[in-house]
């Protein structure tokens, strides 16, 4: 049915991404920010893909609790600042997958990387789904498997050796001192390295970089 | 004297222990100063906190019990000082109330995190409260005290908000106030005389979150926040943090260029709005590190003033 004007077709989708992704005058001159990830959401997907206990798996994770309470009405993906912007990013579609036990497609998923954490979603879902604690628990068991994109390395190797997440270079601390400030209190590393060999925070960070 | 609202929240105070955070000493030293000027002359005390660490939510992400045992640690910190604390960043702030409120009301989790702090010789107790500098400005200081400290109203500026999600969102979990309707920036706003001014969107995320995944989602959420705010009339944008400040006045420049298209909007900090209505000079509260060129309401204010 749909091959019947194929061409007309292929034009109107395209001209709707464009809207999606730039509603401005100006477009950018960047292409499709995320070429990567269309196999998760439209590649055929196989029986032996599906993993019927992965949503309890999550469910019983601090924050999933809710996750099977999802009826799919889309509020989190309309009410969403990053899927109006992003071609691939949408939550709901990330709860789908999870409920649907699509387990290795969600966690490599580059998508996964996309939410900003303002948690418009968890506040507006009528489900009372806390839809970010679920991305940042599909998250961090993407980190097990040993998905850890560069930038949370730094920020983690960072904290690891000075106690914050950034490394403030000694000019910018002395600095401090010229303009008035007081020192900035010294961190304590061994006890951050303490916490993150219990946690198993060091390890996890090991797994990345080996990956 | 206890209003309904106010029956549960905590007895005012006026000694705080500073959460600096990791961006602000990094990269946002203008909030701090003008910060450190402003609660002064509102008779809040500030102390250093020493040790503290990284309040967790940058490697939620990756490790959520982690998270919640750095900034648990924080927590354990002032509880030894026996002082309430207060965070200029959001997200900071958000990270301590919300692992403070789960652990004082889960104790089970308490039990697993403090299995590890005890490593360090810690132990969480939940005996204080942390608190972002919007709640500590309408809850320990009050908008009547702050109106007072006014010397020279605004009146003539016309400005808009971008207060972040943090400071509200996740609603259950941060317990402020609502964020589908939030008030607190624009009381204080209003409490310096200026205009407030809404615009459409006004308490939409602005992307810096995912900055280091993806740069340019987020830059087209700030610019899409710039063209509403432009048209709504703002002279200035007030925030209160650093990694919507970084977006909105350190990006500003790359997203004119980017787009084609001209905002020149000044991004100021909150304590430095006050400050200025307070009659600290430009230069106390380093509003020349600014990277969106303040000169325009600057000159207004000295012009105002030299008309008096």
């Amino acid at each position: 049915m749909s091959k019947a004007n194929p061409k007309v077709k292929v034009k109107s989708s395209k001209t709707d991404e464009k809207v999606t992704s730039t509603p401005s005058a100006k477009p950018l001159s960047q292409k499709s920010e995320e070429k990567t990830l269309e196999i998760s959401a439209t590649a055929p997907i196989k029986a032996h893909e599906f993993d019927p206990h992965f949503k309890y798996e999550i469910s019983k994770m601090h924050g999933g609790e809710k996750l099977m309470q999802c009826f799919q009405c889309g509020t989190c993906t309309s009410d969403c600042p990053i899927a109006r912007f992003s071609d691939s990013y949408r939550p709901r579609t990330l709860i789908r997958m999870t409920l649907l036990g699509l387990k290795d497609r969600v966690l490599s998923s580059e998508t996964l990387w996309l939410c900003a954490a303002c948690f418009t979603c968890t506040d507006r879902c009528p489900q009372d789904v806390e839809v970010a604690s679920v991305i940042r628990i599909l998250r961090n068991t993407a980190v097990e498997r040993g998905y850890v994109p560069l930038v949370f390395k730094e920020l983690g190797s960072s904290i690891l050796e000075t106690g914050i997440a950034y490394r403030i270079p000694d000019l910018r601390l002395k600095k401090r001192e010229q303009i008035g400030l007081p020192p900035l209190p010294k961190g304590n590393p061994e006890a951050i390295m303490k916490l993150a060999n219990v946690t198993g925070f060091s390890k996890m960070l090991k797994k990345g970089e080996q990956a | 004297m206890t209003t309904p609202e106010k029956a549960n929240s905590t007895p005012k105070s006026s000694k705080f222990l500073l959460f600096l955070g990791c961006a602000i000493p990094y990269r946002v030293s203008s909030y701090e100063i003008s910060t450190r000027k402003a609660l002064a002359e509102l008779g809040i005390e500030l102390m250093e906190m020493p040790e503290y660490n990284c309040c967790g939510l940058p490697i939620d992400p990756v490790n959520h019990e982690m998270m919640l045992t750095l900034a648990a640690r924080n927590l354990c910190l002032a509880e030894r000082q026996g002082l309430n604390v207060v965070a200029l960043c959001p997200g900071c702030a958000g990270t301590l109330r919300k692992v403070n409120k789960k652990l004082k009301e889960n104790k089970e989790l308490k039990e697993k995190i403090n299995g590890y702090l005890k490593e360090t010789g810690l132990e969480f107790k939940g005996t204080i409260e942390a608190k972002h500098i919007l709640q500590l400005l309408v809850e320990d200081v009050g908008l009547e005290k702050i109106k007072a400290a006014v010397k020279k109203p605004l009146t003539y500026l016309e400005v808009t908000e971008h207060a972040g999600c943090h400071v509200t969102r996740p609603a259950e979990a941060v317990s402020f106030e609502n964020p589908e309707n939030p008030e607190a920036l624009k009381n204080l706003i209003e409490a310096t005389g200026a205009k407030y001014v809404e615009y459409i969107d006004k308490i939409a995320c602005c992307g810096a979150p995912i900055a280091g995944v993806n740069d340019r989602i987020p830059l087209q959420l700030t610019r899409e926040k710039l063209v509403h705010i432009r048209k709504a009339g703002a002279k200035a944008l007030i925030t209160v943090c650093p990694f919507c400040h970084m977006m909105f006045d350190t990006n500003q420049p790359r997203i004119e260029r980017m787009f084609n298209e001209t905002f020149k909007i000044p991004v100021l900090h909150y304590p430095q709005l006050l400050g200025l209505a307070m009659g600290f000079t430009p230069e106390e509260l380093a509003l020349k590190d600014l990277r969106v060129d303040t000169t325009h309401i600057v000159s207004q204010i000295i012009g105002k003033e030299e008309g008096d």
